[in-house]
């Protein structure tokens, strides 16, 4: 990809007759195969996948006697079956959009503290630190959530509550805060070193002559930050939030444990209820029938198909990125 | 700070007389002392009004940080300054947000972990004891994990070694931009969805059981992405003046990938896997569909129920009783332990064994 041995390889090989030129030849063929062959696999596991959850989905909806996209229901156990994803799609959005409105300015905030802001010697510890919020397992922090987090949002929420409770999106009746709204703030959490980490590769790629201009003209930190570096890591940022929201929607275990789930909508983000996609997976799981397993699998093609359009999207933005960062670094 | 940048709004103020220099700057310790007074005010404001939560305080003690600086910077230094010295205190407040949740994490796990977490904790499983008394422990999680992990990584690291080389060494054409983007896909693909993929090809189609293999399979759809990703960027990093060398000797490519450029990137590669590894251990999603949790000691990991790490604190939370929770936040520890274990051992190797670039 860097540069070009092939001709190389050939100019060696070919004019003078080598000895050991068969069985290299041959070697180089079956290592050829395996590795494109490896490659292969990774295209065929995706096409499977998609092609087994689609089968399995169709089963599912052609047995289903409600609408599957709009009913607010979910009856796998009864004979005709009765299910439809409109609450885990709304549950799957609101909390990811909580979530990614907490998160990004956080990220941008860290990547910028990183890259522009620490001390040299806080700088790489700082990423370090970051980078351990990603390896903490997500089960840890739906246990985390559930029994610490949780508890400690009630005053959160009845000060919500008494100051924004008209709104209604706003509103809280007490009881534990086992709601959407705990959910996005614990999938802020975990989101965060993912778009941090894109969007601080991102600043660090910004051009140090544009930067050290902007300071000879007498750019106070702030101003070259918003007159250099945030126009140029614009889209590295969108393309950082969308992993992100790609991250987000697909958490399971961290919702199966905070939410308390059911199948409503509730106009209240901080009253418990609703439900996501891969949460109701988990959760329905273990009790579900044959029937069942194929309709939670229907609910998981969605999934895929909407993770699937998110992260592409973001990886284009940041294939297009390179591209003309490249001619122009 | 010359004369011509200074701010329109103070311009007309200081007209009369000779234009200074400089324009008035707070003295260096200006943050430090903010920091201090903030703090008291923070602690001041929160004693004054009855609130007992040190976060309150914090909270607190920040805004008054923030807009102190600001008022500070606008009526000394001007508007321009005061919004640089406004970003740069929202910027640390932002860092201070990102590290308050992690540590609190970490020093609950800890905390609530090392009651139950000792000898017997980790040599136990919880065959015949009764979930909501104290007693049992994690040890048929703990080979869960490890044999399902290891096998995953059995399946997940040839495969994605061997397509890293593709890319880096043979990949042009649009096969390999087709691979490249789908492994970037790939690694968005949420847990639960590849462990419903085999679930409906292994399980429910070709009617295999329940068992540690199915979601050791899962877990490898899960790591082989990050192994490409990881391997592939190593690869890069080997100068090209070595592959060359080796090939002007007359060497075959194949031995010249498995001989030259593979040991030099070992190191790398090694981390790479260990942190895919690191990653993996900690998923509970797939292990919940297809390995199906068992409470005694499962040594075979191809047929009958297994439990794992993860899937133990879920289940133990779902218990919901103190003798549960203490379990579930020792079961954690293990894991956190485990995991950070092999983070730290991995960039260890990383930095040990860094490839010399030549540049």
């Amino acid at each position: 990809m860097k540069t070009d041995i092939e001709p190389i390889s050939s100019a060696a090989g070919s004019p003078p007759q080598v000895r050991t030129r068969s069985i290299g030849r041959a070697g180089d063929k079956i290592f050829l195969g395996l590795s494109r062959g490896s490659g292969i696999a990774l295209l065929v596991i995706m096409a499977a996948i998609a092609a087994f959850l689609t089968y399995r989905a169709a089963v599912a909806i052609s047995k289903d006697e409600a609408n599957f996209l709009t009913t607010f229901e979910w009856n796998t156990g009864s004979s005709p079956m009765r299910f439809g994803i409109a609450v885990l799609a709304y549950g799957t959005v609101v909390s990811s959009v909580i979530a990614m409105v907490i998160a990004v300015p956080i990220a941008v905030g860290i990547a910028l503290f990183i890259s522009h802001y620490a001390p040299r010697r806080l700088a790489a510890p700082v990423a370090y630190v970051i980078d351990l919020l990603a390896a903490v397992p997500s089960i840890v922090y739906g246990l985390w959530g559930a029994l610490f987090l949780v508890p400690h949002l009630t005053g959160l929420y009845t000060w919500f509550d008494d100051y924004l409770g008209w709104t209604g999106i706003l509103s809280y009746q007490g009881g534990a805060a086992r709601s959407l709204f705990t959910v996005g703030i614990l999938l802020a959490i975990m989101i965060l070193p993912i778009v941090t980490s894109v969007s601080r590769e991102v600043f660090r790629q910004v051009p140090k002559m544009h930067e050290e201009a902007a300071l000879a003209l007498g750019a106070t930190r702030w101003e070259v930050i918003r007159m250099a570096v945030l126009p140029f890591g614009r889209s590295g940022i969108i393309s950082a939030s969308m992993l992100g929201l790609g991250r987000a929607l697909g958490e399971t275990m961290a919702v199966a444990t905070v939410l308390s789930p059911n199948f409503l909508i509730e106009t209240s983000l901080l009253d418990p209820g609703g439900g996501t996609f891969a949460q109701n997976i988990a959760s329905h799981f273990k009790e579900a029938g044959d029937g069942g397993r194929d309709a939670l699998i229907a609910s998981g093609l969605v999934l895929f198909v909407i993770t699937l359009l998110v992260n592409g999207a973001a990886r284009m933005i940041i294939a297009r990125r390179k591209e003309y960062s490249g001619t122009a670094a | 700070m010359s004369n011509a940048v200074i701010d329109k709004s103070e311009a007309p103020g200081r007209a009369s007389g000779p234009a200074p220099l400089r324009q008035a700057r707070l003295p260096r310790w200006t943050p430090y002392a903010l920091l201090v007074v903030s703090a008291a005010a923070g602690a001041g404001i929160g004693t004054a009004l009855g609130m007992d939560s040190a976060f309150q305080w914090g909270l607190i003690a920040a805004v008054v940080f923030v807009l102190a600086g600001y008022g500070l910077g606008a009526v000394v230094e001007g508007g321009r300054q005061a919004r640089d010295r406004l970003a740069t205190s929202l910027v640390w407040v932002c860092f201070l947000l990102a590290v308050v949740p992690l540590l609190s994490l970490i020093w609950e796990t800890i905390d609530r972990g090392r009651t139950v977490l000792d000898g017997y904790f980790l040599s136990h499983s919880m065959e015949g004891v009764q979930t909501i008394l104290p007693g049992g422990g994690a040890y048929h999680a703990i080979i869960g994990t490890l044999e399902q992990v290891a096998l995953a990584a059995v399946i997940a690291v040839p495969i994605g070694l061997l397509t890293a080389i593709y890319l880096v060494e043979y990949g042009r054409g649009r096969l390999a931009k087709a691979v490249t983007f789908f492994v970037d896909v790939m690694t968005g693909i949420p847990s639960i969805v590849a462990g419903l993929f085999i679930l409906s090809f292994w399980i429910i189609i070709l009617d295999f059981s329940y068992s540690g293999f199915a979601g050791a399979m899962a877990l490898a759809i899960l790591m082989m992405p990050i192994v490409v990703r990881s391997t592939e960027e190593m690869l890069k990093l080997v100068p090209d003046e070595l592959r060359e060398a080796s090939l002007a000797l007359g060497v075959p490519k194949w031995r010249t990938i498995l001989k030259v450029v593979l040991p030099t990137a070992i190191g790398g590669i090694t981390t790479g896997v260990m942190l895919a590894v690191a990653r993996i251990a900690g998923e509970s999603a797939p292990i919940v569909l297809l390995v199906f949790g068992a409470a005694g000691i499962n040594n075979n990991p191809f047929e009958g129920a297994q439990s794992s790490l993860p899937y133990y604190i879920y289940e133990q939370w779902q218990l919901g009783n103190d003798a549960s929770f203490n379990r579930a936040w020792a079961a954690a520890l293990v894991l956190i332990a485990f995991v950070m274990i092999l983070n730290l051992v991995a960039r260890g190797i990383a930095r040990w064994k860094a490839p010399k670039t030549g540049r």
